[in-house]
């Protein structure tokens, strides 16, 4: 009896994944635990192993499919194993493609509205409607444009323009052809010289609803207070070293994780979540990091029980947390559950901002560019390493006093180092 | 006016006899539970066999009324057949066991089905009539309905319509007195159903349906009247349903026990005994008789298979009709 | 081949069913001496005789139950309202009487009549001159409900009614009595009771419809090829026996159904068809199926504004039409 390859679930909330790269290809031998597939939730990329040793005998999700979590997407088995589903017993690899996971009819929240007989048609061609251009209401794809896309597949494998016959004319005029002038083309999306439809990943899919939701959700206020990191960059020039030989490279990112911990232990409201029933608040804090991956949009890494951590764990946690964001390299698990949201956004030059909370949480801190500024001390002026910290919080669950009062505490950490 | 045979007189009063006693065990096992339903024509037997001896049977048309056993005994229906019907088994001549009981239907005598909704076949006999009379035949159409279908309008349609057309239809009113519970003064203003007729141009007669005899001589004059082309009559035979309406009805909620006794002095059944001169012996051999085929029926019937379900299917349209 | 109207189309099948069958009776109030409001039976009384070109009396239920006892004795009457509007007085009798004749006898009895009658609108007859009946009749197991829509099916069909043995409901667009000519084939001929017709052929979408209103079809369906989409058009034809086949295959094609009749629209003969292709072509829909019919009004008003808010017409049709493609 075969095994199945499902989709796992890659975090609590995720309800479907995307299969990035087979690693193994139908007919290869495969060990227990032996990574088979990268799958691409909307977080993360995470690596499945192979639920059993055998030869990996039938691939049912393609790369770029994305499939319901829990769906079988392969099998693996004995050499030559009947699948179920087959109706015979062929060897792995004899067959044709798998059968492309079923688009169902109805609403498709990548393609829009699928109609039965488009859903029926992708199913029997094994077509991956995301190739075929929709013509109907809305973008909508059409029973006309699958049936146009397959005729133009076979067409592109069909006969090639010498081996049909020409219309018979041995010496046709030139005239002839420049006598009706084609009209010209309307402009279409496919024109280069026009806009683009960039199609949309699960990452940007998945950023823009949240997002979206968001906003509509909170009420954000931001608020901005300045810090002097006169002392924690004195601090971090020290010890760079130190923490260096321990294998940590000491980032500005740790102190601010640690001195919002403290601001999140002197303010607790900061740390919850807003819901209709009353304000959670969460017992522990989980500060989140948002990390760009530049075009392809960012994640969020949590940093799990930020205020248990030394500053040498803090700063471990941020370096291996960012290089694994940054190839993708994240667990599910490492990508959910904060309680508040650290984003760096001074790493592009920007000064302060108006960040979105990362929802269910209460608040989100955007750190600015850290510059030396003239700033005036004991009605001196002196010049010093300044950075702006814009908190972001939600006025459901906290007035203008608790918030400016959280950032105080943060600032004051940071100054005080 | 014709007399009456001796073998005609035992025969009127055999049919009314069997016709009796049947519908008698048809209560009994009504109330055994071993039947649904059953719908009675106890009373109406004298004037029933007044007419079916009066026709020309298997020769005229018959559109009839779901009291007409005594009428379909006559015409030949067995009490095996009615027992089939009560208890709706495989074999039910009348609908293959489709409809209730008492929905006759018999083509070899010329008996045409009908429905439950009352006088909707009377315009059925004026259709034959008119075929009869296109095809210049002797025959008649004899349709039977109670006193209530006299105020629905298809009665007044199809009467119309005879009279008008000179159909050779007879429409006999078999008037018992009730309509489940409303008397006929609920239904008509005029005195009688053969009243209805004057206003209409047919002739109308009205007769002691309770007089074997008297019908009998009654149907055979409106018959030859209508035979000869005269056009349409209206006969009503006053019976009393000495029954309730059907095995589902109360009729002590709407009419006392002393009206139902008063009438019972007056039964049909002992009546023809003594008109048509009957001996006692033979009255009493015949009561045997009556009796055994009754019992025969019953365990006919009771041992008989029910229809198959899946023969529901059919036939919905003339296409689909099989032999049986 | 001779070209005619829709209404001499049924007045020559009457003509020759009755001089081919002795059994064939016409039964209808004025059909006799006045020869039929809309001249259906003209020329009749003179040629066959009063007894079988019979003036009824002013009772509609009594020109179907006379109709039902007629063929009970064997003839073949064919029976005619003088206006579907007028057809619920007789209910009673086609639907309990004729329609289940031969189930009720178990097949002893059959009835092989016809009922005839001009419906639907467009012909300033108001709320009691322009009614569509044919949803109620195509609910009755037992009869057959058969809409010519043009001369050469009106001869053919209603030929075959009178010879069919079940009784037919035999509706006649009346507004295209006179306005829909055809050419009809010469000498005896039928179209057979059940098969819709593919009255043109499409590839964008399939419109469903009978009567006057599949005139109205071709119409639009015509503009519609015009600016390039491509419009297959089945006249239904016979609403019972329905032709699942026909307009399953159509939509198996097309993907796309739209259902026209200008009777109102809930519990109308389109929600059958709606329903057909809900339940066998789920698999080869490619947008909703789409209805246009009246709104649901209790009548088509006397006003003609009011009226032709009501009807469907090429127009409308066009503009559904439209949608659909479009979808």
């Amino acid at each position: 009896m075969p095994t199945p390859i499902t989709m796992p679930k890659l975090g609590e909330s995720i309800v479907e994944g995307t299969v990035a790269r087979w690693i193994k290809t139908e007919g290869d031998a495969v060990q227990e635990y032996e990574p088979i597939l990268e799958v691409d939730s909307d977080k993360v990329v995470a690596e499945v192993p192979s639920p059993a040793a055998g030869t990996l005998l039938r691939i049912l999700a393609r790369e770029g499919q994305s499939v319901p979590t829990g769906s079988v997407i392969g099998w693996v088995g004995a050499p030559g194993e009947a699948v179920p589903g087959d109706e015979t017993g062929e060897p792995a690899g004899a067959k044709p493609p798998a059968p492309a996971q079923a688009v169902r009819a109805g609403r498709d929240r990548e393609l829009g509205f699928i109609s039965p007989v488009v859903a029926r048609m992708a199913a029997e061609y094994n077509l991956d409607l995301r190739l075929v251009k929709g013509s109907g209401e809305g973008g909508r794809i059409t029973k006309k444009d699958v049936q146009a896309y397959l005729d133009a597949q076979k067409t592109n494998g069909g006969p090639q323009p010498w081996e049909l016959p020409a219309d018979g004319d041995l010496f046709r005029p030139r005239e002839l052809d420049s006598a009706a002038p084609k009209p010209p083309e309307p402009p279409t999306l496919d024109d280069p010289a026009q806009d683009r439809l960039l199609p949309l990943d699960p990452m940007r899919r998945a950023i823009a609803e949240h997002m979206a939701m968001s906003m509509r959700t909170a009420p954000h206020v931001t608020t901005v207070m300045e810090a002097d990191l006169t002392r924690v960059t004195e601090h971090r020039r020290a010890n760079l070293e130190v923490f260096a030989r321990d294998g940590a490279h000491l980032t500005y990112t740790a102190y601010v994780v640690a001195a919002v911990a403290a601001g999140l232990k002197a303010f607790p409201l900061v740390n919850s979540s807003w819901s209709d029933a009353g304000i959670l608040l969460h017992r522990r804090m989980h500060i989140g990091l948002a990390v760009s991956l530049e075009e392809q949009g960012l994640v969020v890494p949590v940093i799990r029980d930020a205020d248990g951590l030394s500053l040498l764990g803090i700063a471990r946690a941020v370096n291996d947390l960012a290089a694994r964001a940054r190839t993708r390299r994240l667990r599910a698990d490492e990508a959910s559950g904060g309680t508040f949201t650290i984003t760096n956004h001074g790493v592009g030059g920007s000064l302060f901002a108006t960040p979105v909370i990362n929802q269910p949480q209460c608040g989100i801190l955007g750190v600015g560019a850290i510059q030396k500024r003239v700033v005036v001390i004991d009605d001196m002026l002196a010049v010093r390493p300044m950075v702006y910290l814009s908190f972001t919080f939600d006025h459901r669950v906290v007035d203008g006093y608790t918030a400016d009062g959280f950032l105080r505490t943060v600032v004051k950490a940071l100054e005080g180092w | 006016m014709m007399e009456l045979t001796t073998d005609l007189k035992r025969e009127m009063f055999w049919t009314m006899l069997l016709a009796r006693r049947l519908d008698e065990r048809a209560w009994l096992l009504h109330r055994q539970g071993k039947i649904a339903f059953h719908i009675s024509g106890i009373g109406h037997e004298a004037a029933q066999v007044g007419a079916v001896f009066a026709l020309r049977r298997g020769f005229d048309w018959v559109v009839p009324y779901y009291r007409d056993l005594a009428l379909l005994l006559g015409l030949g229906y067995t009490p095996r057949d009615f027992m089939l019907a009560l208890m709706g088994k495989r074999g039910e001549r009348t609908s293959g066991a489709r409809q209730m009981p008492s929905h006759w239907s018999f083509k070899a005598m010329n008996v045409v089905s009908h429905s439950s909704p009352v006088a909707t076949q009377a315009l059925h006999a004026a259709g034959i009539g008119l075929a009869i009379k296109r095809r210049g035949e002797e025959r008649i159409v004899f349709t039977s309905t109670g006193e209530g279908s006299t105020s629905e309008g298809e009665w007044y349609e199809a009467v119309n319509w005879a009279a008008v057309h000179r159909l050779p239809v007879v429409f006999n009113v078999q008037n018992n007195q009730y309509a489940i519970s409303e008397p006929a003064s609920r239904q008509m203003a005029v005195s009688g159903a053969a009243e209805r007729a004057c206003g209409m141009g047919l002739k109308g007669v009205s007769v002691d349906g309770m007089d074997a005899p008297a019908c009998h001589r009654a149907f055979l004059e409106v018959f030859d009247h209508v035979r000869s082309g005269a056009g349409p009559a209206v006969i009503e035979t006053c019976v009393y349903r000495i029954t309730p309406h059907s095995s589902d009805d109360d009729d002590r909620s709407y009419r006392s026990r002393e009206e139902v006794e008063h009438y019972k002095q007056n039964d049909c059944l002992p009546r023809a005994e003594k008109a048509l001169g009957l001996e006692p012996e033979l009255v009493e051999e015949l009561e045997r008789k009556a009796k055994a085929m009754v019992d025969d029926a019953v365990a006919f019937a009771l041992s008989a298979p029910d229809p198959d379900g899946p023969e529901a299917a059919y036939p919905v349209y003339a296409e689909d009709v099989r032999d049986a | 081949m001779p070209e005619m109207t829709l209404i001499e189309a049924v007045r020559q099948a009457l003509d020759e069913e009755l001089a081919r069958d002795e059994r064939v009776l016409v039964i209808g109030e004025d059909v006799g001496r006045r020869g039929g409001v809309f001249r259906a039976t003209q020329g009749l009384l003179e040629k066959y005789g009063e007894e079988r070109v019979i003036d009824s009396p002013l009772a509609e239920a009594s020109i179907v139950g006379v109709g039902v006892g007629a063929a009970l004795y064997g003839m073949r009457p064919v029976c005619e309202i003088q206006f579907a509007d007028f057809i619920h007085m007789a209910f009673n009798q086609v639907v309990n009487e004729a329609a289940r004749m031969c189930y009720r006898s178990n097949g002893e009895w059959t009835l092989p009549m016809v009922i005839r009658a001009p419906y639907g609108g467009g012909i300033g007859g108001g709320i009691y001159h322009s009614q569509s009946v044919e949803a109620f009749y195509a609910h009755v197991p037992g009869l057959k409900v058969v809409i010519p829509s043009n001369p050469k099916d009106a001869k053919g069909l209603l030929k075959a009614a009178i010879r069919d043995p079940n009784p037919v409901m035999f509706f006649e667009p009346k507004k295209g009595y006179r306005l829909i000519r055809g050419e009809v084939p010469e000498g005896d001929y039928s179209v057979p009771i059940g098969p819709a017709h593919v009255s043109r052929e499409g590839t964008d979408l399939s419109v469903f419809a009978y009567g006057m209103m599949h005139h109205y079809a071709l119409q639009a369906a015509a503009q519609a090829g015009a600016e390039g989409i491509s419009v297959e058009v089945v006249d239904l034809r016979t609403l019972l026996p329905v032709d699942r086949q026909s307009i399953l295959a159509s939509v198996r094609k097309t993907g796309k159904a739209l259902i026209v009749h200008e009777d109102n629209l809930t519990g109308g003969y389109g929600a059958e068809v709606a329903a057909i292709l809900a339940e066998e072509a789920f698999g080869d829909l490619d947008a909703p199926v789409m209805r246009l019919c009246a709104p649901d009004v209790p009548g088509i008003p006397f006003s003609h504004a009011m009226q032709e808010w009501v009807m469907p017409n090429p127009q409308k049709i066009l503009g559904a039409i439209r949608r659909l493609a479009r979808f």
